[in-house]
């Protein structure tokens, strides 16, 4: 095997990284002047703007979705066990020593480390869905208070859960900010691929076939 | 994208729809009859009335009848029932109609609470405080002749006032004192040739002088609204729309719409199509529906349970009046050394003391105070029992935000000091006017007052009394601000803003949680903490590796 640079993230997936990246910084700046933390540009602007910035990640997704459900890529964020404490380790102690390698070895269909699965995996499908479903029901609170749905559930509730969704969000921006950014081999490899696309990967010709610049065609 | 070519129609509609507003405001005001001018006793304002005359835009007047043609009418006539026999001549059913309403029965029972022997004939204020024993004075405001005591005979056609509310000259005055007899130096025959509809004038004589002066009662009622501009009153602006009263307050058969005993809070019919709906357009939906906004639909998720007032009427008292805030009849009785009554104003000619009522505590441009309100009041009636040990509440407004009812409104609460009976625990109620020597104002004597008060309503007095502080609670309506001038999002979904006493729901950006703010901040904190630390042992152990091999 031997290690190639290799087109990892394509023009989409750096779109839609960044310009999600983008939208939830301003969801999070927006989302918790409403939440009262600070104020900046004010209740209605704060609002508006939070809910400009969702429509547009909403939509954003959609295209995301479909995209992984087309490329298969879907199952980049499937979890394993496998070598996920030596990835821990790595994190804790082996990352001080600049001898040591990272152990994991990402390949273009598996290209996430297994915490990194973990965290995207939960970012996908816990905090994500959490956040829309509980922002729309909290956006059209007016279409459903009247259905009966109401009495369980309040306005309060729906603020509840979409706040504190907001602040795992935020635990996981932090902390996906200082790995993805400062924790590679030089600190800023993992943005550089971010930014330019290009990662040095593993590759098993015999495994992998249709090694391509491109993501993986789905299969004809 | 709109598609341009739908563009034409609704341009057509929005022409239409200004088009009916401005045929509403001509056809309200009926002509010349808009231009009446101010007759209240205190006479605060007689520019503001000028300024009417000359703003009100003069159209043609709309009656098919000449009143000054009636030989009926030539007079010479010696007093106001005399006048109102000749106009029962033609308005035949005018008077009976007129003893079904509550401008005449000054007595209202609400099915609603099941409040019986309401009206402002029986209830208690916190102004001057009560009706009975005072008549002459308070009858002033009645829309009849010779309210002089309890034995007033209600059926009488001919005690009926038609000019008051139909004068048209601005020179009908009633007497402050004379039971709603006019001014003997009226011209009497003048005016009832020049009788027309009702007018802002014209109910404002009574309900712009609530309490006595102008101004004082409600706070969205006062003398500017005469002549209003669009600033103070978009609906009113004489120069504009120039709504009268009955514009919105809709009559048939004499009777007027809307109520100070069981308003309605919120209009669910909408939109008042003649045969489909109430008939009423005292509510702001009866014309503009329940989804007003056209270009912003989050402030329509807002109208279920918020009232229009709350944000179209961000502050009363915007004219040229201010309104009265506090009362505090515990401070009445001054009398200067040589005995003479003291009176004492503030450098806006505004009276803050009087030896006859207290002190006052007056109101310019005033935030209203919000409660949710479903329409429903209870009174605290003469006679029932109150707690003197906090502040008793007169009228008190009912609803919450778990009642589907009730919308958040708009209030002015007026606060008194008052005398409440010790030894009963009842309100007490003062005889203030008369020329006899128990009237406090003539008397000065708290005791004798109250005895003779109380005795004609008739509650005990057991002789020991005390002050109590009082509210009472007035839904505003009137003095609806352009929208650029409404309560922005800013002003009410901020901590410690304007609907901070309320509670009882969540409202975002207010409302948070206390435990997951603390929670939430400290654990997205303690992340940040870990990766600097992180951060710092590897620049540390990079240094040394450097070093070791360096």
């Amino acid at each position: 095997m031997v290690k190639e640079r290799v087109m990892v993230f394509s023009r989409f997936e750096r779109f839609w990284h960044w310009s999600q990246a983008v939208l939830i910084i301003a969801l999070m700046i927006t989302g918790f002047e409403v939440n009262g933390a600070y104020r900046w540009l004010g209740y209605e602007q704060a609002a508006q703007w939070h809910r400009l910035a969702a429509w547009v990640l909403i939509g954003l997704w959609v295209f995301v979705l479909f995209w992984h459900a087309i490329t298969g890529e879907w199952k980049q964020y499937i979890p394993t066990r496998r070598g996920i404490l030596a990835v821990a380790r790595y994190y804790t102690t082996g990352i001080l020593d600049a001898s040591v390698p990272h152990p994991y070895r990402k390949t273009r269909m598996a290209k996430h480390n297994p915490l990194q699965r973990l965290a995207y995996l939960a970012f996908n499908v816990l905090i994500s869905p959490v956040i829309w479903i509980s922002g729309l029901l909290y956006m059209f609170y007016n279409a459903w208070v009247h259905t009966g749905l109401e009495g369980p559930v309040t306005l309060g509730t729906v603020a509840l859960v979409h706040t504190a969704a907001a602040f795992a969000m935020l635990i996981f921006f932090v902390g996906h900010v200082y790995l993805a950014a400062f924790a590679g081999k030089p600190f800023y490899a993992y943005l550089k691929a971010m930014i330019t696309g290009y990662d040095l990967l593993y590759i098993d010709p015999a495994e992998d076939p249709c090694r391509d610049r491109r993501p993986t065609p789905p299969a004809t | 994208m709109i598609d341009p070519a739908r563009r034409p129609p609704r341009r057509r509609r929005g022409t239409m729809a200004i088009l009916c507003l401005w045929m509403l405001g001509i056809a309200a005001v009926g002509g010349p009859a808009g231009t009446g001018a101010a007759r209240a006793a205190d006479q605060a304002a007689p520019g503001a009335a000028l300024t009417a005359l000359l703003a009100t835009p003069l159209v043609a007047d709309e009656s098919t009848a000449d009143h000054t043609a009636y030989d009926e009418l030539d007079g010479p006539f010696e007093s106001g029932p005399e006048v109102t026999a000749a106009c029962l001549e033609c308005h035949v059913n005018a008077a009976r109609q007129l003893h079904d309403t509550t401008h005449w029965t000054w007595s209202f029972d609400n099915p609603a609470t099941g409040q019986a022997g309401l009206g402002k004939r029986n209830v208690v204020n916190n102004f001057c405080i009560s009706v009975q024993s005072n008549w002459p004075r308070c009858t002033s405001c009645h829309i009849g002749y010779g309210w002089e005591d309890a034995g007033f005979d209600h059926t009488a056609e001919t005690a009926v006032d038609c000019l008051v509310c139909h004068d048209t000259t601005g020179r009908y005055v009633k007497t402050p004192t004379a039971a709603g007899h006019p001014d003997p130096a009226v011209d009497l025959a003048d005016v009832a040739r020049n009788v027309g509809p009702t007018s802002r004038a014209t109910c404002g004589a009574c309900h712009f002088n609530g309490g006595g002066e102008d101004g004082v009662k409600h706070g969205d009622l006062d003398t500017s609204l005469i002549a209003p501009n669009f600033a103070l009153d978009v609906h009113m602006d004489a120069a504009g729309l120039n709504f009268q009263c009955a514009t919105c307050h809709t009559t048939g058969g004499h009777a007027v719409t809307g109520s100070r005993y069981a308003p309605k809070a919120t209009d669910t019919v909408g939109i008042d199509v003649p045969g489909h709906t109430d008939e009423t357009r005292a509510t702001c939906e009866s014309c503009h529906g329940q989804t007003p906004h056209e270009d912003h639909s989050k402030l329509n998720d807002h109208t279920d349970r918020v009232a229009c007032q709350t944000c179209h009427i961000p502050a009363f008292a915007r004219g040229a009046r201010k309104t009265k805030m506090w009362w505090d009849w515990s401070t009445a009785g001054q009398l200067a050394e040589d005995g003479t009554p003291v009176t004492e104003t503030d450098a806006d000619g505004y009276t803050t003391y009087t030896a006859k009522k207290g002190t006052f505590g007056w109101g310019a441009d005033v935030t209203p105070e919000y409660r949710w309100f479903n329409g429903l009041i209870r009174y605290t009636r003469p006679g029932e029992p109150i707690d003197p040990s906090g502040v008793v509440t007169i009228n008190a407004v009912e609803g919450a935000a778990s009642d589907p009812d009730a919308r958040i409104w708009p209030f002015k609460v007026m606060r008194s000091r008052q005398p409440y009976d010790a030894g009963h625990g009842v309100l007490a109620l003062p005889h203030v006017f008369g020329d006899d020597d128990t009237a406090y104002w003539g008397n000065f004597d708290w005791p004798k007052a109250l005895e003779a008060g109380m005795r004609a309503q008739p509650v005990a007095f057991s002789g020991s009394y005390g002050f109590v502080e009082t509210e009472t609670w007035w839904p505003l309506a009137h003095m609806v601000a352009p929208k650029d001038d409404a309560v922005g999002c800013n002003e009410c979904h901020t901590k410690h803003g304007r609907l901070a006493a309320l509670t009882d729901f969540y409202m975002p950006g207010r409302d948070t949680y206390g435990w997951l703010t603390l929670a939430g901040w400290g654990l997205a904190g303690l992340t940040l903490l870990a990766c600097v630390l992180h951060g710092v042992v590897r620049i540390g152990a990079a240094i040394r590796s450097r070093l070791r091999t360096g």
